[in-house]
């Protein structure tokens, strides 16, 4: 470049600046600070929520309204089909509960979608922080949320005759089963999010993905009553078979069998691809 | 205690040869940018000149194709997150949460800085108090105005008092008390020793801040230098004349060319706002002409209602750079964007 510049000033850069605060940064190993960030940020999204009720609402009744809905309009038809002694409501309930752990995944996709578009994103990308945070931060807020909004759920579920049967080693084994699904279908919404750039395009192919994996499945039916081609699908992807695991440890049918162990498999498998999955998008989106 | 890390470097950012396409799109074909420790470089032009891919590529959150590029010492390819400890950026892309008060924010980012909750705290107070949003530090941004909702955003990047300042557009769509404010932060900054390398699109906001002015268009450099520089490549002192009435303009342009005839000055140089009435012209002729060209005005029975000799402003500088003005240039990108 041509040598038009001014003088050089040779004052050190920090000059008079005071503070009464130590600005050192604390000393932390890298899982921890990973560990730090997250839950920083965490703490952000949860900070966020009391203040956005409408969405809160949105999130908490939807899948209210689902189960009302089903157990009403759909639960006298599905009861003629079941087995003799099995409830149709405990049934429908326990796929009300796991649609709406993996409709959580959605959160995570639009809170991403959310961030990149507010430009909160391009700001933490320039802070000395862990970058991972900003989409594991995401994913424990929406964990929290989601134990919430099931618990709503279930407490509802209760109160028009859902009636579960399992003990407590049963409840405990379905618990960490829905915080691994809920854990699971973040990481795919955050791919999502990063992936897709507008909250726009988020929700209308979010929701297009998701709708099919929760309908073409034994959430609200038995599989008898699809056409034939789609019998195989439903019974065996993933949704249905976590589906069928819960229903086996909350209500006892259909009985859990290989299914607790194919359910875990199929959670895992999608980690392990989603996972680097999510990380290179979210890189890709770093650097453009 | 005074805080920042220092370097015996004489320049706080150091840029050569930036390139960067977006597929067909080259938005930098070649940007060379250098700020000397403590001063301020203004990075003028339009929008899509390619200011803010250049602020992207330094604050670490684009790669460019090629190129190297140093931010206080440090190399921003292979330690970006070194440079991270090192900056503030502020401005439009780099927002702050909307729905979370002023000290949330703060506090946040403190701990983000990898301060502790503590210290964050006692920081935020801080800088809570020095910008004067005390009183609003516990309600949500929604509720702040456009200034208070900038130096908030200020105070977010000046968390650890970092030595170099990124701003982009620091002033966009500020009211004008809340743009001097702005500036008056600014000034202090710079005078307690902060680099900044701001961008704007307001020729008065360079002239008023930067100690050197780089003006960009169309992806690379088209001058540089301090503002008197940049006035001075314009030939010096220009005439301005407005005119009672409309109808006399062409009158007054013939005038006017007669009256710095033989010195250069072609009728390109005539500027003329039909609006204002005004006409510009370059005056070489220096004071004493002055006396002449009352003369000549006046026998040419125009009435004058505004004379005056001025120092070229930036604006003129522009003008002659792109061809443009710098509204036209903006009006420009505007179709450009809705089209």
């Amino acid at each position: 470049m041509s040598e038009q510049t001014l003088p050089l000033p040779t004052t050190p850069l920090a000059g008079a600046r005071q503070t009464a605060v130590s600005l050192e940064p604390v000393q932390r190993s890298k899982v921890t600070e990973i560990l730090v960030d997250s839950v920083v940020l965490a703490h952000r999204s949860l900070l966020r929520v009391p203040r956005q009720l409408d969405w809160l609402i949105g999130v908490t009744v939807m899948p209210v309204m689902f189960l009302l809905m089903f157990r009403y309009i759909f639960g006298g038809t599905l009861q003629a089909a079941m087995p003799a002694g099995i409830s149709a409501v405990n049934y429908l309930v326990v796929g009300i509960i796991v649609q709406g752990i993996v409709f959580g995944g959605m959160n995570t996709a639009l809170g991403l979608a959310t961030d990149a578009k507010e430009g909160l994103m391009d700001r933490f990308m320039s802070l000395p922080m862990s970058r991972m945070s900003v989409v594991l931060g995401r994913i424990l807020a929406d964990l929290s949320i989601t134990v919430f909004t099931t618990t709503t759920t279930i407490v509802v579920g209760l109160a028009v005759g859902f009636r579960p049967t399992g003990n407590v080693g049963d409840w405990a084994l379905a618990i960490v089963l829905m915080l691994l699904t809920a854990f699971t279908f973040s990481w795919i919404g955050a791919a999502v999010g990063l992936w897709l750039k507008t909250i726009e395009a988020v929700n209308s192919i979010g929701f297009s993905l998701i709708m099919p994996l929760t309908f073409v499945s034994t959430a609200f039916t038995q599989t008898e009553f699809l056409p034939g081609w789609l019998q195989g699908f439903a019974r065996h992807q993933p949704f249905s078979v976590i589906t069928d695991t819960m229903r086996g440890l909350l209500t006892g049918y259909p009985e859990v069998g290989n299914n607790g162990w194919i359910s875990l498999a199929w959670l895992v498998g999608i980690l392990i691809v989603v996972m680097p999955v999510t990380v290179m998008l979210f890189e890709r989106r770093a650097k453009s | 205690m005074s805080v920042g890390q220092r370097f015996d470097g004489t320049h706080a950012v150091r840029a050569e040869g930036l390139k960067k396409s977006f597929g067909k799109t080259e938005a930098l074909t070649g940007v060379d940018i250098s700020v000397p420790t403590g001063t301020v470089l203004g990075l003028l032009g339009p929008n899509g000149a390619g200011k803010t891919t250049t602020v992207r590529i330094l604050t670490t959150l684009l790669q460019p194709d090629a190129g190297s590029a140093e931010v206080a010492g440090i190399d921003v390819l292979k330690h970006p997150e070194q440079v991270r400890a090192s900056i503030g950026l502020s401005g439009q892309y780099a927002a702050v949460d909307e729905i979370l008060t002023g000290k949330e924010n703060l506090v946040m980012f403190g701990q983000l800085y990898r301060l502790s909750r503590k210290a964050a705290k006692a920081r935020a107070d801080e800088l809570l108090e020095r910008f004067n949003l005390t009183d609003a530090a516990n309600r949500t941004l929604k509720t702040y105005s456009g200034g208070m909702r900038r130096r908030l955003d200020l105070a977010a990047s000046l968390i650890v008092a970092p030595p170099v300042l990124f701003m982009d557009e620091p002033t966009t769509g500020l009211d004008p008390r809340s743009r001097n404010d702005m500036w008056e932060v600014i000034q202090e900054l710079v005078n307690d020793g902060t680099t900044v390398l701001l961008t704007t699109q307001y020729l008065e906001e360079a002239d008023r801040l930067a100690d050197e002015i780089v003006v960009v268009d169309h992806g690379r450099i088209i001058a540089q230098g301090t503002a008197d520089q940049l006035k001075v490549q314009l030939g010096g002192e220009r005439l301005a004349i407005s005119v009672a009435d409309g109808s006399d303009i062409d009158l007054a342009s013939r005038t006017l060319m007669s009256i710095v005839d033989g010195t250069g000055v072609s009728e390109h140089d005539l500027q003329i706002d039909a609006d204002a009435h005004q006409l510009t012209v370059p005056f070489p002729n220096g004071a004493r002409g002055l006396t002449e060209a009352v003369r000549q005005l006046d026998a040419a029975g125009l009435e004058i209602t505004d004379f005056s000799l001025r120092r070229p402003t930036l604006d003129d500088v522009f003008l002659k750079l792109t061809g443009r003005s710098a509204e036209e240039v903006e009006n420009d990108a505007e179709k450009a964007s809705a089209a």
